[in-house]
């Protein structure tokens, strides 16, 4: 042991590279290394929780059963939720959060590397474990990713390992959210302070709150699950004096603020961006930090606004209906920051540029329809129809996802040293956002009309929407393609600069492209183009 | 050492032990899976992840262990791991608070509305009929057959006592620690874990006493449940934090700590006092009110 | 098809009629409440269409004027109080204003009290069952037989041939016009959720938790909805009709209901 610890001594600060072979990835505590390894592990599952939703619009394209058995049908749906929502967003933020944050903030490395290496090595795990479940006898779970009870409890052999496979993502998202949080708050440049945080990184913060506060609320639900099926607790038995609304309740209480923890990290890329490319400091920093902050709070008071049908006593819809409301308020102000930014800058319209963009339309609307929701007795109209699901995609696929696109083109030749290729990006950016409409816009319609969501099969009347709804979902799959295309040609462009783009303001640009292994070995100093004043 | 001041960061080499705890919880949750499932092997991958996540502990903690002895880490460090155990505990405060809400869910809700409060009167009246809200209850339909209640003196108001004594040796040895009175320490720190170790064993007769004596199962309707869950993830904590308090005794004894450098001592003691906590909340909401 | 896509490029505005095959907005349903959400839905998204259009319209006119090849130079300024403060109080009087008539369409909705008659409907997987207090009427109600063979998969029979596919079931509910008609929802297994979009009631049903909701239809006619809360496999096959009739047809129909019921008693 002894002789062990020297080597360590003694290697300690000589300036080595990356190790060689696999074990470079398995034992990793490079941020930039692990921050990769997110975010190829999000795309795969991007990938995987779509072809999902490829099976589910092909079943949806026209009336009648033409692909699969409803019970089939039901575990896509279950699946495509979880895989897209655990497996592809929050990976790819905590991805750009590993390879951006410490770059952003003057620091090394991630204040604890080596439980870093682990949050990411327990995704593999849980997700394998979930997918497992596809070939075991009863299938995969199909009670949808809410999970209510008592649906749940007729699973088959895969409800504990759904169970824990949720525990396993809880465990590495609560810890990849400590390492944030203590990165940010104790290993920041001296000079860097709070408000002179740059916006991504300030808004990863406060999502890292969130998820410490909110996963182990789901870890204790699903529990309670698995409990009540196998050692016979009561928890969601009203015959045993509990109730299955209940876990309605503590369900929400994570999922609420689990949608900002989707939302805030790309308001935060967005804010990095629409400056840069509008070559103009953001305006209103520190109240666009107050204001993630108050959506953070007040997402902690409105989990109830998805049970407005549950027969909730009238003073709580009440409560939950206004309380919602008043998140659009603060969500407001980051929206009219961001085009107070654009006005009267000098704007140029780069693929990141262009996705960020697209990025407060959609998103916009996506609120929009969020607030109409939030209306308690339309929502009685609107509950559980695929207004709904016209809604969550408004705001998670134009929205989360393409805000990670945006990151990923902004941060791409910091990456990896080149120029992408511009053009193809823009193609990806127009095919995209042109597909993602065609999709996600009718079904706005389908809702409003009375199509019921989670179903395989509906009544003619629907058909023409849905028709168009799965042209566009194909459509956009293939887009996704160009970016494979992007990312493998990326090393084929011109050398990238230290600046990448036009004067940008954070710290990441100050280090070569590509950023070394290591970099700021020794806190760098802030000089005053650095940060937000 | 100069280099292990505070302007130069620490950032440890590459390390095999996340992987090796990736698998251990692999085997851990397939075979807890397939056992409860019913399948034999289960049980048995079950106790092989659980090998391996011990083997994955104790060599991770070496590790770290090794390293802070040889002077490796500097107040950064110490800072950073403070700050994450601080972040760990809050979430293990936000796990007991789903369970908290479940028994506070319960109380206020479910059971008076079972009963035919607020807008349920049909719920009472056509399906229930006749049940009378009350806490303790096992519900309407008597899950679990008739039992009786685990009241808060005896045994629950003894380890009351011990947790809140152990808290105070335990702080008596952390200050000695400060003071550098290594024998004091010792006596103290052996006198917490032993503190700690008898609570959990009479929590151990309290159930047999509950599941013998009074009918009081976890299968007894929301109170069972909750009262099982609630003490149970707490007793198992207790065990947990005993444990540590005994390897961090050891620790004490191996020279391991000094008065201005003891951040495993001071870990181990917040999570012990979080322990301490809750059972406080634990045995006003479950056992007393 | 091409004309419900250019429908929907225009909005929801284009859309007059409820029950129209190619409907884009909510029905107004035919009762006053159905009416009132559906007023109340107009508000909502005509709100948003205005904060849209100013929103978006600032936006792009900055997107064409404030680009770099027009040659621009980018402004300084980086924060204004008073803008700030303006764009968070518009937004909160914006929210008033739509809070209040909701939270009074709210309070009626809840009041269930004093009803003409009452109705425990039961959730099934995956079927409903109706039992009419005060008559003793009870029955099931399942997918009606023309819906059951083309929703097979590889099914011969095509669905746009079915009338109402997947939308009618062997035993519809039938309530006077007028009347009010409380419903006592509950499930005998997984939780379901009993929705009419014409009457705007949807209510999900818990088993072990009876919840109560009410409507008063003013049309007679057939008013089609679906349970819209996932209950395992058939949840999309478990639909609901609710027949209004008026007064006189429910008296004679809930007579050869008895009598049905009795004969089969016997
Ligand atoms: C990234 C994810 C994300 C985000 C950001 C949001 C944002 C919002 N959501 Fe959404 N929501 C989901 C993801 C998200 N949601 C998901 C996944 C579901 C379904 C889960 C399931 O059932 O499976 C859901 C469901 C859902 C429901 C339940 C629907 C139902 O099942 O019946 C409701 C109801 O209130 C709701 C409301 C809102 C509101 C008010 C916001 C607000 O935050 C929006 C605020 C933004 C704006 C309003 C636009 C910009 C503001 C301005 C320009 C200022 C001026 C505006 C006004 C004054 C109007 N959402
Ligand atoms: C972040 C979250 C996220 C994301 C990104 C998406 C992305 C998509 N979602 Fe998802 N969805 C949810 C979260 C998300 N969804 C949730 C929470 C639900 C609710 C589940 C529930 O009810 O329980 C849901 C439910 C849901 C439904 C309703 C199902 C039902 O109610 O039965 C539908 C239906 O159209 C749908 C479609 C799509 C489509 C077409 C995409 C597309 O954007 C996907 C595009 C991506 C790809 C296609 C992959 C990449 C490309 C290839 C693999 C190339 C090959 C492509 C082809 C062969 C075409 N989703
Ligand atoms: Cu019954 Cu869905
Ligand atoms: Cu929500």
């Amino acid at each position: 042991m002894t002789t062990a610890v020297a080597d360590t001594l003694e290697e300690h600060h000589d300036d080595h590279g990356p190790a060689k072979g696999i074990g470079r990835w398995l034992f990793s505590t490079n941020h930039k290394d692990i921050g990769t390894m997110y975010l190829v592990f999000s795309l795969c599952m991007f990938f995987i929780g779509g072809a999902m939703a490829m099976v589910i619009r092909s079943e949806l394209a026209i009336p009648g059963l033409q692909f699969v058995h409803p019970e089939f049908f039901n575990q896509m749906t279950t699946m495509h939720a979880l895989i897209m929502v655990f497996g592809a967003v929050m990976p790819a933020f905590v991805g750009l959060a590993n390879w951006m944050i410490p770059l952003m903030i003057g620091a090394p490395d991630m204040a604890l590397p080596r439980m870093n290496n682990w949050s990411f090595w327990i995704l593999p795990v849980a997700f394998g474990i979930l997918l497992s479940t596809l070939f075991m006898p009863g299938g995969a779970p199909a009670g949808g990713w809410t999970m209510y009870p008592p649906l749940v409890l007729q699973t088959g052999d895969a409800f504990p390992f759904l169970i824990f496979s949720v525990h396993l993502m809880g465990i590495s998202s609560i810890m990849g959210s400590i390492n944030v949080i203590v990165t940010i708050i104790n290993m920041r440049a001296p000079d860097m302070t709070l408000l002179k945080m740059p916006m991504f990184v300030w808004t990863w913060l406060i999502t890292a709150y969130l998820l410490i506060a909110v996963m182990p609320v789901l870890a204790g639900a699903v529990t309670m699950l698995l409990t009540d099926q196998f050692f016979g607790t009561s928890f969601f038995l009203a015959a045993g004096g509990g109730d299955p609304v209940m876990f309605q309740h503590i369900f929400w209480f994570f999922g609420h603020p689990e949608v900002y923890i989707m939302i805030l990290p790309a308001f935060g890329v967005v804010s990095e961006i629409i400056p840069t490319f509008s070559r103009k400091p953001l305006f209103g920093h520190d109240s666009m930090v107050y204001a993630a902050s108050c959506i953070a709070f007040l997402s902690f008071i409105v989990w109830a606004h998805h049970m407005f049908t549950v027969g909730m006593p009238f003073t709580g819809q009440l409560f939950f209906m206004f309380a919602t409301m008043l998140i659009a308020v603060p969500t407001g102000v980051k929206i009219f920051n961001w085009v107070a930014t654009m006005w009267r800058g000098a704007m140029t319209f780069e693929t990141p540029m262009l996705f960020s963009l697209a990025f407060v339309f959609l998103f916009t609307i996506g609120g929009f329809s969020g607030l109409m929701l939030a209306l308690a007795p339309a929502d009685v109209q609107y509950h559980d129809t695929y207004f709904v699901v016209a809604h969550f995609h408004y705001v998670l696929v134009p929205g989360s996802v393409f805000a990670i696109m945006a990151g990923a083109y902004y941060w791409l030749p910091k990456w990896t040293g080149h120029m992408y290729n511009e053009t193809l990006g823009k193609i990806h950016f127009w095919t995209s956002t042109i597909f993602v409409n065609l999709t996600f816009f009718p079904m706005h319609f389908l809702g409003l009309a009375g199509m019921p969501r989670r179903i395989p099969d509906y009544s003619t009347q629907f058909a023409d929407f849905n028709t168009i709804a799965s042209i566009g979902a194909i459509g956009f799959g293939l887009s996704q393609l160009l970016f494979v295309a992007v990312l493998l040609t990326s090393k084929r462009g011109a050398k990238a600069t230290a600046e990448v783009w036009d004067n940008p303001t954070t710290l990441e640009w100050t280090v070569p492209s590509p950023a070394p292994f290591h970099t700021f070995d020794t806190p760098p100093k802030l000089d005053d183009s650095v940060g937000f004043h | 050492m100069s280099t292990h001041s505070d302007d130069r960061y620490y950032v440890p080499h590459g390390s095999h032990w996340p992987v090796v705890g990736s698998i251990g919880l692999l085997f851990l949750m397939v075979g807890v899976s397939t056992w409860l499932n019913g399948a034999a092997p289960g049980f048995y991958i079950m106790l092989l992840g659980f090998a391996i996540m011990i083997f994955m502990i104790t060599g991770w903690f070496g590790t770290v262990i090794n390293e802070s002895v040889n002077g490796l880490y500097n107040s950064q460090v110490d800072k950073s791991f403070r700050q994450g155990m601080f972040w760990f505990i809050f979430s293990e405060v936000m796990f007991f608070a789903a369970f908290f809400g479940a028994l506070f869910y319960a109380r206020n809700m479910s059971i008076p509305w079972l009963g035919g409060d607020s807008n349920n009167f049909f719920t009472n009246l056509l399906l229930w009929e006749g049940y009378e809200s009350t806490w303790p209850s096992n519900g309407p339909g008597n899950v679990g057959g008739d039992y009786d209640v685990m009241g808060p003196f005896g045994l629950p108001l003894i380890n009351t006592a011990l947790l809140l004594t152990s808290s105070v040796t335990l702080t008596i040895a952390h200050h000695a620690l400060i003071e550098g009175k290594r024998l004091q320490v010792n006596i103290f720190l052996a006198a917490t874990f032993i503190l700690g170790f008898i609570f959990v064993y009479l929590q151990g007769v309290e159930y047999m006493h509950a599941y013998n004596d009074l009918n009081l199962k976890l299968t007894s309707g929301i109170y069972g449940s909750t009262f099982f869950m609630l003490t149970g993830f707490h007793g198992m904590h207790v065990t947990i934090g005993a444990i540590m308090l005994t390897i961090i005794w050891f620790r004490v004894i191996k020279g391991h700590f000094t008065a201005d450098n003891h951040f495993g001592f001071e870990a181990v003691a917040w999570y012990w006092h979080f322990v301490d906590v809750v059972w406080i909340g634990l045995y006003v909401f479950v056992y007393w009110m | 098809m091409i004309r419900n896509l250019i429908l929907s490029l225009l909005g929801l505005t284009a859309v007059g009629t409820a029950k129209a095959e190619w409907a884009l907005n909510m029905p107004k349903g035919v009762t006053d409440l159905s009416q009132e959400t559906y007023d109340l839905h107009m508000m909502g998204f005509w709100w948003c269409v205005g904060i849209g259009a100013i929103v978006f319209g600032v936006m792009i006119y900055s997107l064409f004027k404030h680009r770099k090849s027009s040659g621009v130079e980018p402004a300084k300024f980086s924060h204004s109080t008073t803008a700030e403060v303006i764009w968070t109080a518009i937004p909160v009087v914006i929210l008033v204003l739509m809070a209040v008539p909701t939270a009074e369409t709210m309070v009626k909705l809840e009041d269930s009290r004093d009803p003409d008659m009452s109705i425990v409907v039961t959730g099934y997987q995956w079927k409903w069952h109706y039992k009419y207090q005060d008559t003793g009427v009870a029955f099931y109600s399942s997918l009606a037989q023309s819906s059951l063979e083309a929703r097979r998969k590889g099914a011969e029979t095509d669905p746009f041939a079915v009338p109402n596919y997947l939308l009618d079931v062997d035993n519809p509910v039938v309530v006077p016009r007028g009347a009010k008609v409380r419903l006592l929802v509950t499930s005998n297994d997984v939780i379901h959720s009993w929705w009419v979009p014409d009457l705007a009631i949807k209510k999900d049903a818990i088993p072990g938790i009876v919840n109560e909701t009410w409507f008063k239809a003013n049309e007679i006619g057939t008013y089609r909805g679906q349970c819209t809360e996932l209950c395992g496999k058939d949840h999309g096959y478990m639909p609901v009709v609710v027949e209004v009739v008026e007064p006189e047809a429910y008296e004679a129909w809930l007579q050869s209901r008895t009598e049905n019921a009795a004969v089969a008693a016997n």
